[in-house]
């Protein structure tokens, strides 16, 4: 793997990626000041000699850069690469302000079989304070590298990792004198192991996991008109849940599981419903004139934050679904659109549109405090990662649709960007189960 | 056996904007600015378009067919965040829908899109509403609620792919899709 730094004020990585099957790059675009440095030492190779592909000290790095509270020292920068507890020179790390050093072991059994250790040392401490060891192969030693990262995460932090987890996301490719070809596509946070899910010549939108992780629901236009399907992952065995005349949209999974909210226009104009995915019962939630749409579950879901036009401009409301007053959330400026609610529930992003620039805004929903986090021109699509640390976007880069993500706090940003083709309307997965 | 024929819309989005440089203009004062979704600009300015078609159109059945008639324009265009249809397209529509409604065997399949401002689920309802606007008035030229179709596509199929004012006028359109037994 080629690792290339560029220092210009900010500092920017480029992470190229060499796997035929890998399409997306990470590019850090903002680095976070004041972030805890943190050593993590290249594991020690034991057992048989083996070319290895993988550099678990790197991907644990690269996560925890990702995540805008640490700030890995550069490799060739360590001043020492100790493999085990004894070796480690407290002292050393103590005068040069490092709180925490990673070290490791990566023992080749056979080939594709592994055995690794880390350790994390907590200097003021003098020891170590957390110490794991896992048994891996070639297909899960990416993910152990990443949960690997979870734990020092957690560990240092106090908030659960989600770097093991998975995101899901839109392709489009358009060639001139071919088909267009639209993806559905599932990789790794850093962007690795993609894998499609659902490959059509019309498009595909609107992406939503299940709360386990094991389904998505999503739209298809592959029929000449909207439908919504749920598909399964382990098994690829699909259902269609609507296909009512007009648009079917908009498909939101409960945070319990046992409700999609989605978006219907079969009565003429659009508006959301709540379809017990048990019962297959389904209510109405609004009834208006206006436009209603992208509906996004509070925590608890029994509420729903929702766009609507019913003002004249899209804004923000939030409903029971058992009916009753709408509130109306957003009011500064003419275009407030898609909401995310935070894994907390504390906090909703969403799209913030003045003039013809849009961007990923927070709002505080017990202040009402709104903050503009992004600065692209075309930002939309958030999603919470679901420890609630950062929010996954679509922007535009060069004309090309790209992934970037961004701390809930705005200071740390970083962009997937696809080989060719734009990629789009990202969604980050719940935590594995 | 029923044989679909599936009019090129494409070909009839570069006549129009080949034959209606005065539109271009229209779109491009209005395009810009969000919150400003009347085209005060536009409207008086359609004086061009009265009478434009007036003389002998033929509601014929194969006048479909004839790429010098009216009934080859299939493609309407809006403002920003707007369904509401311009002047200068209302009496382009008032002609499909009097072609429909003399040829009751003759279905039509309205698409609506948007650009890609705004976000995407919004912009297929926007899409939805621009078709529905269009469906409205062609219905009540007499043709039957059963031969015409909505579908909205938002703004996952633009016909101009760049980022700036001219794609997003030429993708914040409705087009009229023939299907033809």
């Amino acid at each position: 793997m080629k690792l290339k730094i560029i220092k210009s004020g900010l500092f920017l990585f480029l992470f190229y990626l060499q796997s035929a099957h890998a399409v997306l790059q990470i590019e850090i675009t903002k680095g976070a000041e004041g972030a805890l440095p943190i050593a993590i030492i290249p594991f020690e190779r034991t057992g048989i000699a083996m070319a290895m592909s993988v550099d678990v000290a790197e991907i644990v790095a690269t996560d925890l850069q990702r995540s805008g509270k640490f700030s890995p020292i550069e490799r060739e920068k360590l001043i020492d690469q100790p493999h085990s507890l004894e070796d480690v020179n407290f002292k050393l790390w103590k005068v040069a302000g490092i709180d925490h050093v990673v070290l490791g072991q990566v023992k080749v059994v056979s080939p594709q079989q592994y055995e690794l250790q880390f350790r994390l040392i907590d200097v003021f401490k003098g020891g170590q304070v957390l110490g794991y060891r896992f048994l891996a192969t070639d297909k899960t030693l990416r993910s152990i590298a990443h949960h690997i990262s979870d734990l020092i995460y957690e560990q240092i932090t106090g908030q659960k990792g989600a770097f093991d987890t998975k995101i899901a996301y839109i392709t489009a490719e358009r060639k001139v004198g071919a088909q267009p070809s639209y993806k559905l596509q599932i990789a790794d946070t850093d962007g690795y192991n993609p894998q499609t899910i659902l490959t059509s010549t019309q498009p595909i939108m609107s992406p939503s996991w299940s709360p386990d992780g094991t389904q998505i629901a999503y739209v298809s236009f592959e029929n000449a008109r909207s439908e919504i399907y749920i598909q399964h992952l382990a098994t690829q065995k699909r259902d269609k849940i609507a296909a009512y005349e007009g648009i079917n949209g908009a498909p939101v999974w409960s945070p319990d599981g046992r409700y999609l909210a989605l978006t219907l226009s079969k009565d003429g104009n659009p508006d959301i419903y709540v379809l017990d995915l048990r019962t297959k019962k389904l209510t109405a939630i609004t009834r208006h004139w206006g436009i209603d749409t992208e509906p996004a579950w509070m925590p608890d879901s029994r509420e729903l934050i929702f766009t609507s036009s019913r003002t004249g401009k899209p804004q923000l409301y939030r409903t029971s679904i058992n009916g009753g007053q709408k509130q109306r959330l957003t009011y500064e400026g003419n275009y407030n659109a898609n909401a995310e609610v935070s894994p907390d529930g504390r906090t909703i992003a969403y799209v913030s549109g003045e003039g013809n620039i849009f961007k990923i805004a927070v709002l505080d929903i017990a202040t009402g405090y709104v903050q503009i986090l992004t600065d692209g021109e075309l930002d939309e699509s958030p999603s919470f990662a679901p420890n609630g640390s950062m929010i996954l976007y679509a922007a535009q880069a060069d004309g090309r649709g790209v992934l970037a993500a961004i701390s809930t706090d705005g200071r740390f940003k970083q962009r997937l960007v696809l080989s060719e083709g734009d990629v789009r309307e990202p969604t980050w997965a719940p935590f594995k189960q | 056996m029923m044989r679909l024929k599936i009019l090129s819309v494409l070909l009839a989005a570069g006549f129009l904007v080949a034959c209606d440089p005065a539109q271009v203009k229209d779109g491009d004062s209005a395009g810009g600015q969000m919150g400003d979704q009347t085209t005060t600009g536009g409207i008086s300015d359609t004086g061009v378009n009265t009478g434009r078609y007036m003389d002998n159109v033929s509601y014929d059945r194969a006048a479909i067919n004839d790429s010098g008639s009216v009934l080859a324009e299939r493609v309407i265009y809006f403002d920003f965040d707007s369904d509401q249809i311009s002047p200068d397209f209302t009496e382009l529509l008032v002609h499909h829908g009097k072609y429909l409604a003399a040829n009751a065997d003759v279905s039509l399949r309205l698409e609506g899109h948007a650009d890609e401002r705004g976000t995407r689920e919004y912009n297929v309802a926007l899409g939805n509403r621009r078709a529905q606007a269009v469906r409205r008035l062609i219905l009540l030229q007499g043709a039957a609620a059963s031969q015409v179709a909505v579908i909205s596509y938002g703004e996952e199929k633009p016909v101009a792919l760049s980022h700036d004012e001219e794609a997003w006028r030429l993708n914040r359109r409705a087009e009229l899709v023939y299907q033809i037994n």
